[in-house]
């Protein structure tokens, strides 16, 4: 299996706009039906890079293949996709079954054919009566979805999705973004989607492709990418998390603020500075006196945030620094969260991790 | 090498082109081709004749020294600009103020008063003086209003530009001050200031750059007008009457190149100046405001009323009284009516026949013009990379609008008319007289269509290409649709210069070929003002009739879609 | 590609369709004329009588206009005959060479000194225009302005701004006025007449007409015309007395001439056959009291009666050669009347 090619093999790109290189020799390869997220801040080169896949923006150097041919140079039209944007881009002046019929019109299907196929595809995304209608007499999400049904009309072997879900409203988003994932799975397309949406793209993807400032950060599942980020950059990104500056004890032994923890080192060596690093849903209060991999800290605020609470923890062991720990409804009803509070939190071993100091 | 800087196995990628890629950047070069025919060798031919004496010769800068050691036309400089800096004045107070009062106050009849402020684009500038020798010449039925000062000169000059700029000036100002953030003043008005900081505070900077756009854009058009100076002028020696004379009345092209090249000088200034002060707006404006919705005040809006309304009647009046004139049999001995003036057969000038040409031309200009135009905005906004050419086209674009008719036309001459052109054949043909107008309006019908283009999803063409469609056929199902009514603006447009417009075709046409707006100017300049005037109104009312034509046709259009426009 | 190659082959093809059409237009004569425009279509049509193959394509404006843009087309000439333009015009367009000699059918008949001195004349005379002033008598009556009965009596200061006259630089009559001034006058004296007479002058007009409809319609009192245009504007009904001034009055010739280089040689030299016949200096002298074709001549109406005998003895070939140095000279003195006094 090791040896088959495959289906979308990116080598080497590299994507310059005058002297800004947006794109740092980018590589990567994606399976045939996997669903990809390029995930990143705005400006990491991650729709510049969906752009080069789609021949939009063609790269200034690196390859490009899928399926085991090599669309570097060939211009869209010439290539295998269906695409979304954000911005839905539907044809204004022509009705749903128009617009997802357009695509279709170009492959000289017969009229009675295209009909059909339409028909499908509507009740595909779940839109089988709006198809005499104009989109602006659509909803957002139904706008979108209408786009989605034009993107796969034509059965393209790769469906690339730039921010799709990023102009709708929130409730329609979670809707959709589940819809969408379904509908992949179902087709089992091969399908990239550009988010700059942590929840979006750890929610639908196989796996994450996380970009920064032109280049590939970590490429893993979602699990992987939220349970062991593999740079400062990935950790801080994806999900919430509380870095302290510290130092390496021991090879199993670290040391934040004025407290040693037992923690992974993986390869840091005694006396190394690091950057130490824990989500707050990892930290645990101390409900039963075990002092194990503890650190005491006053509580200096919290928060309210609907279905936990998050605390800014300091003082104690920590000095002057802060760091975040999110606290359950639950918990909050055993343990008096009061402001000024002493508490002791444990951070799991196992949750924590190293990263070099930057710089 | 930067291309190595990674890892040395990325490979240079040159695109392969589509054969939609050919088709468009084909288009556009040829387009871009025939810009630079249409414009930039003209200029260059001009610009050259200006070094030449007459028999051809190179001669450097002395026609520039002789231009500039004689006072008469030294002294034109001084006029022009200053009867320019004047009629800016002018127009910008009453422009602002009219504005102010079409979307900062309560007055009745803002619709009324919108419309009537459009009435001199109707007409060739021509036409304001012609009325203000009714109104105010020797023999003028309002004379005693200036006591004895005379109308023929600079006083007749800045009223008559100062009236056919009006709605130039007017267009720019009221879309300055539409955008007016209301919650701006809600801010003023909570921390208690007084109307008049408000006004000076927030007003005026808010419309700051509206008003120097429009500053410069009636300093450009009163600066290069030939029309009004030409008629109401008298002894009055501007630039633009310079180079007319230099060329039609004394033979002296070297000369005229020269005053052309001076004519062009501040009109290309103006023109860099503004687009830097442009620049700067778009900035500024980015924000999303909340539209101000004013409120009622009975001083305020009585004032603005009787304001409104006196310049209302001053329009009205200024072509009222030119469709009088017309019809008065002989002025001023015999008031009775009569058709006479009409038989413009027997006239200089060209006869009806002029007439049927300019709307021969109007038609020929408006539709190959928006066709061209808009194809070639479409091809620079919407190509795929290219960046090079497609900027440089853009380039070549905005020329036009910096370079006056009579500078436009008189290179024409100096281009076409020279037998070792191949394209001498369109010298003194209906060709070379769309040719010129359509280059002389080029930019702001451009500017239109772009910005239409601009408002259109950007990713219609990334869409179409991945649904395999080409580009012609989106262009023609969708781009051409949804800008359906940019498309009428700009036709309309070029068809309302085409009728009115002297400056760029009066060293272009032949008697074959001559129009409504040069009947016009021959008709007054032979001393037959009267039939100049009939002819003057026929161009308005067909303007008029197109105008109607257009708004019922968008009305339609509108109408028809509004479905999908979603309104 | 092939898209590209049709659009220029379509190209080329209009290209060539515009010359075949042009060419096959060949019977039309393109005539340059100075002559008014109401007089046009009556000089086709007496001249169709005769030829009713060749058709006339009219390209009219005034004097100067029209000597300018023969100057201009001088590489490249447009016209194939020019029919009523000045003498001292065609003086200057036979100078740069750019007509062609011919003796028109029955030119002996004509008043020798109608006609160009070189053999073949490069150009033949119809008819003599005549400088003369239109005062408007309701104007000057209410003015309270004497008619003036001399070209001294113009520099008088009751007339200040009360006079128009056409500018010489753009308007045949302008450049008679001031070539016959300097002639009469001497040069010293006819600058000198012009420097008091630019005093009271309102304004300078580009044609030669205007001052005089100008007068009829009240405008300005008096303008210094030629006597056709007044006479016309009087017969319309205007106030006008044409005075004819008593120091004598200047005069040019309209002419016609064979451009060189002309393609339709032969249609172009019956036309200028047709231009020295009787019948159509008959057709001239409803206009102009004086034609070339002895013998002809009727009154015209409207028309001052003394004005052959103030016609003074004009010297063209003087007035040609001398006219860019006239006119330098002119536009020096007065052009720069910018400031409306």
């Amino acid at each position: 299996m090791a040896d088959k090619e495959k289906y979308l093999r990116i080598q080497n790109v590299v994507k310059k706009f005058g002297d800004f290189t947006a794109l740092k020799d980018v590589s990567l390869e994606i399976e045939e039906g996997e669903f990809i997220c390029f995930l990143g801040p705005s400006g990491c080169g991650k729709t510049t890079l969906l752009r080069a896949i789609a021949g939009l923006d063609i790269q200034t150097s690196g390859q490009v293949f899928q399926a085991g041919r090599d669309i570097s140079a060939l211009p869209p039209s010439e290539r295998d996709f269906g695409i979304v944007f954000q911005s839905y881009a539907l044809f204004p002046n022509m009705t749903v079954s128009k617009n997802v019929a357009y695509g279709l019109e170009n492959q000289k299907l017969e009229k009675s054919q295209i009909e059909k196929r339409v028909r499908e595809l509507l009740e595909t995304v779940g839109l089988p009566e709006q198809g005499e209608k104009y989109p602006a007499q659509l909803s957002g999400g139904q706008q979108q979805r209408v786009a989605l049904a034009r993107a796969i009309a034509t059965s393209p072997g790769l469906l690339l999705l730039d921010e799709p879900l990023s102009a709708l409203d929130a409730r329609v988003r979670v809707h959709l973004r589940h819809e969408i994932k379904e509908l992949q799975r179902r087709l089992g397309v091969t399908t990239i989607m550009v988010t700059h949406d942590q929840e979006e793209a750890l929610t639908m993807a196989d796996r994450i492709v996380v970009m920064n400032d032109g280049v590939i950060e970590q490429i893993g599942t979602p699990i992987d990418v939220y349970r062991k980020p593999e740079c400062a950059f990935v950790a801080d990104f994806v999900g919430h998390m509380n870095f302290m500056n510290g130092q390496v004890v021991e090879s199993d032994r670290i040391q934040i603020g004025s407290q040693q923890l037992a923690a992974k080192t993986n390869g840091h060596k005694p006396g190394q500075a690091v950057q130490v690093a824990f989500r707050p849903e990892d930290l645990v209060a101390v409900e039963d006196g075990d002092m194990n991999n503890a650190i005491s800290v006053n509580l200096k605020d919290i928060e309210f945030l609907g279905s936990f609470f998050r605390a800014d923890l300091t003082g104690g062991d920590l000095g002057q620094s802060t760091i975040n720990a999110d606290f359950s409804i639950n918990l909050s009803r055993r343990v008096n969260l009061e402001k000024g509070r002493e508490l002791k939190i444990r951070v799991p071993a196992d949750h924590i991790r190293l990263f070099p100091m930057e710089g | 090498m930067a291309d190595t800087a990674f890892s040395g196995k990325s490979v240079p990628i040159k695109p392969k082109l589509s054969n939609d890629d050919w088709i468009m950047r084909g288009a556009m070069i040829l387009i871009g081709l025939v810009l630079i025919i249409a414009i930039i060798l003209p200029l260059y031919a001009m610009l050259s004749k200006s070094f030449e004496d007459s028999d051809g010769n190179f001669i450097g800068l002395a026609n520039y020294v002789e231009y500039f050691s004689t006072p008469a036309l030294f002294q034109s400089i001084y006029n022009s600009l200053s009867i320019s800096v004047i009629a800016t004045i002018v127009v910008l107070v009453t422009s602002f103020l009219y504005a102010y009062a079409l979307t900062r106050t309560c007055i009745p009849f803002k619709k009324f008063f919108r419309l009537v402020a459009m009435i001199p684009l109707l007409t060739p500038s021509l036409l304001s003086g012609i009325s203000l020798v009714y109104w105010f010449g020797n023999q003028g039925v309002a004379k005693e209003l200036l006591f004895g000062e005379s109308i023929y000169g600079p006083i007749g000059i800045v009223f008559g530009s100062s009236y056919w700029v009006f709605p130039h000036a007017l267009m720019i100002v009221i879309t300055a001050l539409s955008i007016a953030d209301s919650r701006l003043y809600e801010a003023a008005d909570a921390l208690r200031t007084s109307k008049i900081r408000t006004f000076f505070t927030v007003t005026l900077p808010g419309a700051k750059y509206g008003l120097i756009s429009a500053g410069f854009v009636v300093f450009t058009l009163v600066f290069t007008d030939f029309g009004v100076p030409k008629v109401i002028g008298g002894n009055y020696n501007m630039l633009a009457t310079d180079i007319y004379k230099q060329v039609i009345g004394q033979l002296n092209f070297q000369m005229g190149a020269v005053v052309s090249v001076v004519l062009l000088a501040p009109a290309l200034l103006a023109f860099v100046l503004d687009r830097i002060v442009q620049k700067k707006q778009v900035a500024l404006l980015s924000a999303k405001a909340v539209p101000l919705v004013p409120k009622p005040d009975a001083k305020r809006d009585m004032f603005f009323l009787g304001f409104c309304t006196l310049v209302a009647a001053v329009i009205i009046g200024m072509i009222g009284m030119a469709q009088y004139a017309a019809l008065v049999k002989f002025w001023p001995y015999d008031l009775s009516l009569s058709l006479n003036n009409y038989n413009f057969d027997v006239m200089d000038g060209g006869g009806w026949d002029s007439f049927y040409n300019s709307i021969e031309l109007g038609l020929w200009s408006a539709t190959i013009g928006t066709v061209v135009i808009f194809f070639g905005a479409y091809l620079v906004q919407k190509g795929r990379g290219f960046e090079k050419g497609r900027g440089l086209f853009q380039a070549i674009a905005i020329i036009p609008l910096a370079v006056p008719g009579m500078v436009l036309g008189l290179a024409y001459i100096f281009f076409f008319n020279n037998p070792d052109n191949p394209l001498n054949f369109i010298y003194g043909t209906m060709i070379i007289l769309v040719v010129v107008t359509i280059t002389h309006f080029y930019t702001v019908s451009h500017l239109t269509a772009v910005t239409a283009l601009q408002q259109m999803d950007n990713e219609f063409e990334a869409v179409s290409a991945s649904l395999k469609a080409p580009f012609y056929k989106t262009f023609t199902r969708v781009t051409v649709p949804v800008c359906s009514p940019a498309i009428l603006d700009i036709s309309i447009y070029l068809f309302m210069n085409a009728m009115t417009t002297v400056s760029a075709v009066v060293f272009l046409y032949s008697s074959d070929t001559s129009l409504a707006s040069i009947a016009v100017l021959n008709m007054d300049d032979a001393g037959d003002i009267a039939p100049a005037a009939a002819m003057a109104m026929m161009i308005a009312y067909t303007c008029l009739g197109a105008r109607i034509l257009h708004a019922l046709l968008s009305r339609g259009i509108m109408k028809k879609t509004a479905a999908w426009r979603g309104r | 590609m092939t898209a590209m190659k049709k659009i220029a082959l379509g190209l080329i093809g209009a290209a060539s369709a515009a010359v075949i059409t042009s060419a096959a237009l060949a019977e039309t004569l393109t005539v340059y004329t100075a002559v008014e425009a109401e007089d046009l279509k009556k000089y086709a049509a007496e001249f169709n009588k005769q030829n009713p193959d060749i058709k006339i394509k009219w390209v009219r404006d005034s004097t100067g206009v029209v000597t300018a843009k023969l100057l201009a087309e001088k590489d490249n000439p447009q016209a194939d005959v020019v029919w009523g333009l000045a003498a001292t015009s065609l003086m200057k367009l036979k100078a740069e060479g750019m007509l062609e000699p011919y003796a028109p059918a029955g030119v002996e008949k004509l008043e020798g000194s109608f006609v160009d001195s070189s053999n073949p004349p490069s150009w033949t005379g119809m008819d003599a225009w005549v400088a003369a002033v239109c005062v408007n008598t309701v104007e000057a009556e209410a003015k309270g302005l004497p008619i003036p009965s001399s070209w001294k009596d113009l520099t008088k200061p009751v007339y200040k701004g009360h006079v128009a006259m056409p500018n010489p630089a753009s308007s045949g009559t302008g450049f008679l006025d001031v070539s016959s001034w300097l002639q009469m006058f001497g040069e010293e004296g006819g600058w000198k007449f012009m420097d008091e007479l630019h005093q009271n002058i309102a304004w300078y007009t580009h044609s030669g007409s205007k001052p005089c409809k100008q007068a009829a319609s009240g405008e300005v009192p008096i303008g210094v015309s030629f006597a056709f245009r007044g006479a016309k504007s009087k017969a319309k009904g205007a106030p006008l007395e044409i005075v004819v001034p008593t120091e004598g009055v200047g005069w040019d010739m309209e002419a016609t001439a064979i451009v060189k280089g002309t393609k339709k040689l032969e249609a172009a030299q019956k036309l200028v056959d047709f231009t020295v016949t009787k019948e159509a200096n008959e057709m001239y002298n409803k206009g102009y009291a004086v034609v070339a074709y002895p013998g002809v001549a009727k009154p015209v109406e409207h028309f001052p009666e003394n004005l052959s005998a103030a016609m003074i003895n004009n010297d063209f070939e003087w007035a040609a050669v001398n006219r860019d140095k006239i006119l330098a000279e002119w536009k020096n003195r007065y052009d720069s009347k910018s400031e409306p006094k």
